[in-house]
């Protein structure tokens, strides 16, 4: 960027423009310091003994052998973790248990899933750590498995808990299940919505777990002092959850305990829980010495929290004039071992994008011998909106309707009451849907084996608790400490905002993400929240600035509180002061801090609220190939509402970013157990994300409309593109190949054999 | 007017209330004066709509004399149990 | 059993270290010699992340041990730039927002240079299957492979 007039006096604005990333240097030269790049000196490595059975009653653990192997400093098992009683405390944007917390991250009565922690060691080497575990010895007890939600929900089922009632029916009942709660929203009168429907479909549909696939495996590096004192990092996307989470396992205060939150190699809500983290710590308090512990890509296949593997029931009514009149679903997701699925917010979005009078959509949140769920870009969503969104394309056939048309005549917009209950502020859908309309992509012609798919998306958004703070600096210059790990660009996004903000050029602003220690508390990166909340909370700290600075010109100037204002940079003076007193910028001021009253600076301290909901609607082409059943991204369009988009640049690599990952849902990723209840393709080469040559450029359209409740109009953007890429890639393989596909992925063998069913496709 | 939906189980059915509250907080107490049964309910994690625009943690948010309220359940967030919670080891 | 000695030279340093028979070279790069610009995403050479060049070759340095590279001559990510001048591969990352998390762009830097001194005219397609060795997740690959054919042109340019 050119660097305008010194400090913004010319009125320059940097957000909506494309500014280079401030930690974008070190990440091109591998400066830059990810998870399992930090080190102590004396550091002990630390590895995790873990259960080779998908269901298992732990019977007894000796690890005495393992302690007397020389190099190795200390062993934990559950002993070394209190039992906590039952509360719930947020996971992303989910709810988990720390009852659930403390035995998920070692396991005590039974192991409930392959790869479930049962013991760690610390010790001076890898090969000594690797050693000692093979001198723990577990006894088992076996126990029957059960993985797949539908057989999980059956009343003889294994059952993983024995104290485990179904929460959300009445009356409560007395045997213990599978099934931990049961949700409902209603909305109007299903049974006379669907008496007035002209048309109506009914699908089933069944989707496979996922994992969030980030290439940087879980890191953490903990160092414990005599008097409890705890440092730990790690890459997470909350390092106050992690503080929170650690504190309250190991009862330790939690201003004792100081979180680095290291860079972070991708999330995707898979690293706003802890596994590793209370281990270190617990691992060095024994030890006492600093423990260091990375996962295996294996064990974040199998040890980390996939999104659910569900099974989806709709069934929609429209009118001939294409009203939708009634949308009833049923949702029986997988929550993994513990309690927890995201079936909440599926239920919620389902319908979300559409304005309907009769709405009913039930859930059932189902735990199984897997490892626990945790979230996943828009939890839940991707789901039930895939199963809605594949049967309004069959409903738009049925009626002779143009899909997008039929969306467009059902689109929520503001006013709109949502299926979930309240009523919708300003909202982009039918600016998406105008959008993709207007593309060459949707008007260009296709060829026999080759479809077109459009859906669109929902995902509500959250704010939260923030703390960011400014501080000007004696040169004028000005650190900004923000609390939420930057994940993909928002230390971009926030430096254009107090650039902006102070009028001060764009490369003067130094930001860095502050640990536990430097600012109060932070929800985490997640939710779509960081630069949403992150940006509120500066310019609560720059209003601070400004009024400080104002302040102390009225006392330099003699002036009065409305002889002085501040814009484009600077304090100014306004009428008769005007004549005697000249403007002064941040730069001025910051050389006379100490005498003009101290270090200037902002500390704004927020719970963010009025997140707006961002919607999307995505198009793609695609080819398959009747020989290989391979099917071929030809082309791919995202529009998405941003609101306002800070950064243009990373709001387009959210759309592209979250389209990929969808289209890697709907096309190959699964889990792959075998029925032995172990997961067959724990690694990169089995487990088949897309990789460059699977996809074509991602067209990406920035709609914006503003969110009012923003200074900026900014909505977060981050999880609605995981949303329309499975029910868009379904239709489109409707398309191309008239098969209604319902169960993902839609992977070569699947789709070989539906053709072949058909007598499609040659042998 | 404040609607609670799913709740609704909690209260025998009722789903529709018109209170006088003018923060969450009030209108939190005078719920669960009501009904003792959904003060649990209320504590553990529940966004308030104001008007259509979503709060969750926000007790003292504002409420109008004719605003239409509606209880749903919180999408994330918050804090962790602010509740202190020792346990000494003697390791 | 006893370590091995190896001598080799990597981005242009003679450099001298121990290691274990079992040591990949990501280990000796990262743990040994301090070079953490390498990333272990996997370890079973599917994701790229630990991408260097061997005398010039493209490999996942997870796939190669430590004891192997003895005379050989390596390019990590922390040779890429020369003094304070970033390569154009670098700079035109930053530019084209073709990173979001980072953690896979020292592997895609290292697999592009390693393309254009090979085949400085691809095309997106040859770009694509090239770089199909490199796993991102953040970017869906569009900003990287543009980012890639504009240096690809602008070198051509001269």
């Amino acid at each position: 960027m050119a660097e305008a007039a010194t400090n913004g006096t010319n009125g320059q604005s940097y957000v909506g423009t494309r500014t280079i990333r401030p930690d974008g240097v070190d990440k091109v030269t591998g400066r830059a310091r990810f998870g399992a790049d930090f080190n102590l000196p004396g550091q002990l490595i630390g590895r995790v003994l873990r259960s080779p059975h998908p269901h298992a009653r732990i019977v007894s653990i000796d690890t005495s052998r393992a302690e007397a192997l020389p190099g190795v400093k200390a062993v934990i098992t559950r002993d070394d973790f209190g039992d906590q009683p039952s509360e719930f405390v947020p996971a992303g944007e989910m709810m988990m248990n720390y009852k659930d917390v403390v035995r998920n991250v070692m396991a005590r009565e039974k192991a409930l899933y392959e790869g479930h922690p049962v013991a760690a060691v610390a010790a001076t080497s890898a090969a000594i750590a690797r050693h000692a575990l093979k001198l723990i010895d577990v006894t088992y007890e076996v126990l029957p498995h059960v993985i797949d939600v539908v057989e999980a929900m059956r009343p003889d089922a294994p059952l993983l808990h024995d104290d485990l009632f179904t929460a959300g029916v009445e009356p409560k009942p007395d045997k213990p299940s599978n099934i931990a709660k049961r949700v409902e929203i209603v909305l109007g009168d299903i049974e006379a919505g669907f008496a007035k429907a002209d048309v109506i479909v009914e699908r089933e549909f069944k989707t496979a777990p996922v994992h969030q696939g980030y290439i940087e495996p879980h890191a953490a590096l903990a160092t414990v002092s005599e008097d409890g004192s705890t440092e730990l990092w790690c890459t997470t996307q909350g390092h106050y959850i992690v503080r929170a989470h650690c504190a309250r396992l190991l009862g330790l205060d939690i201003g004792k305990v100081r979180v680095t939150a290291t860079e972070i190699g991708g999330g995707f809500g898979g690293k706003t829980v802890v596994y590793l983290e209370p281990l270190a710590i617990a691992l060095s308090r024994k030890a006492r010495r600093p423990v260091k512990m990375v996962m295996s890509r294996e064990e974040v296949f199998k040890a980390s929290g996939p999104t659910s593997g569900a099974t989806v029931h709709v069934k929609m009514g429209a009118t001939k004039d294409g009203r939708f009149v009634a949308g009833f679903a049923e949702l029986k997701y997988q929550a993994g071992a513990f309690q927890g699925s995201p079936v909440q917010p599926g239920v919620m979005c389902a319908y979300a994008p559409y304005d309907m009078e009769n709405v009913k959509v039930i859930g059932y949140d189902v735990v199984s011998n897997r490892p626990k769920v945790a979230a996943y870009r828009a939890p839940g969503a991707p789901i039930s909106e895939f199963a809605v969104e594949s049967v309004v394309d069959e409903l738009a056939k049925k009626l002779g309707l143009d899909p997008i048309e039929l969306r467009l005549m059902n689109a929520a917009r503001e006013g709109t009451k949502a299926a979930y209950g309240p009523k919708l502020g300003p909202i982009g859908l039918e600016e998406t849907l105008n959008a993709v309309k207007k593309t060459e992509h949707w008007n260009t012609p296709l060829r026999k084996w080759q479809g077109r798919g459009v859906a669109s998306g929902f995902w509500f958004n959250i704010g939260g608790e923030t703390c960011a703070s400014l501080t000007v600096n004696e040169d004028g210059t000005v650190s900004l400490m923000a609390g939420t790990p930057d994940i993909g660009g928002l230390r971009a996004s926030l430096s254009m905002v107090a650039a902006d903000e102070l009028g001060v050029p764009y490369d003067k602003v130094r930001p860095i993400i502050g640990d536990t220690g430097s600012l109060g508390f932070n929800f985490l990166t997640g939710g779509s929240r960081s630069a949403f909340s992150g940006s509120m909370a500066l310019v609560e700290a720059a209003r601070q600035i400004k009024a400080d600075l104002c302040a102390r010109a009225c006392k330099l100037w003699d002036a009065k509180p409305d002889q002085v204002e501040f814009s484009h940079g600077a304090v100014r003076p306004l009428g008769a002061v005007a004549e005697k007193a000249k403007p002064m910028t941040i730069a001025d001021f910051a050389k006379i801090a100490g005498k003009t009253g101290g270090p200037i600076g902002g500390y704004g301290r927020i719970n963010a609220q009025g997140a707006g909901p961002s919607l999307g609607t995505h198009l793609v082409d695609l080819e398959v190939d009747p020989e290989t059943g391979r099917v071929t991204i030809l082309r791919y369009t995202v529009a998405q509402d941003a609101g306002r988009a800070l950064h243009p640049a990373y709001v387009e690599g959210q759309f592209q970013g979250g389209a990929v990952q969808g289209i890697g849902w709907a096309l190959n990723e699964e889990y792959i157990y075998g029925a032995d209840g172990k997961l067959q393709n724990a690694g990169f080469l089995d487990y088949r994300m897309p990789v460059a040559s699977d996809v074509p450029m991602i067209d990406a359209i920035v709609v914006e409309v503003a969110n009012p409740r923003h200074p900026y109009g900014v909505r977060g953007v981050g999880e609605t593109p995981i949303v329309p890429p499975l029910g868009a890639i379904a239709n489109a393989m409707e398309n191309a190949t008239g098969i209604r596909f319902t169960e993902l992925p839609m992977s070569p063998p699947k789709v070989l054999k539906a053709l072949r069913e058909r007598g499609l496709g040659r042998v | 007017m404040v609607l609670i939906g799913n709740l609704a189980q909690v209260t025998g059915g009722v789903a529709e209330f018109r209170l006088s509250a003018t923060s969450v907080k009030q209108l939190f107490q005078q719920l669960a004066e009501l009904h003792p049964a959904l003060e649990r309910h209320l504590e553990e994690g529940i966004a308030v709509a104001i008007d259509g625009q979503i709060y969750q943690d926000a007790l003292l948010e504002p409420i109008g004399p004719d605003s239409e309220v509606f209880l749903l359940p919180q999408i994330a967030g918050g804090r962790s149990s602010a509740r202190p919670h020792r346990r000494i080891f003697a390791r | 059993m006893a370590k091995h000695h190896i001598e080799a030279t990597v981005n242009g340093d003679a450099v001298e270290f121990l290691c274990e028979t079992e040591e990949t070279l990501l280990d000796v790069l990262r743990d040994t010699l301090h070079l953490t610009g390498s990333k272990e995403g996997c370890g079973s050479g599917d994701c790229g992340a630990c991408s260097v060049t061997l005398d010039g070759r493209l490999v996942c340095s997870c796939l190669v041990l430590g004891c192997e590279v003895g005379g050989h001559r390596i390019e990590t990510i922390e040779g890429m730039a020369k003094g304070e001048a970033l390569h154009p591969l670098q700079q035109r990352f930053l530019e084209n927002a073709a990173l979001q998390c980072g953690i896979c762009t020292p592997g895609f830097l290292v697999a592009s240079k390693a393309l254009l001194e090979k085949k400085p005219d691809p095309t997106e397609t040859e770009i694509r299957y090239w770089l199909a060795g490199n796993l991102c997740r953040c970017t869906g690959y569009d900003k990287i492979v543009s980012a890639v054919m504009d240096v690809a042109a602008a070198m051509r340019k001269g």
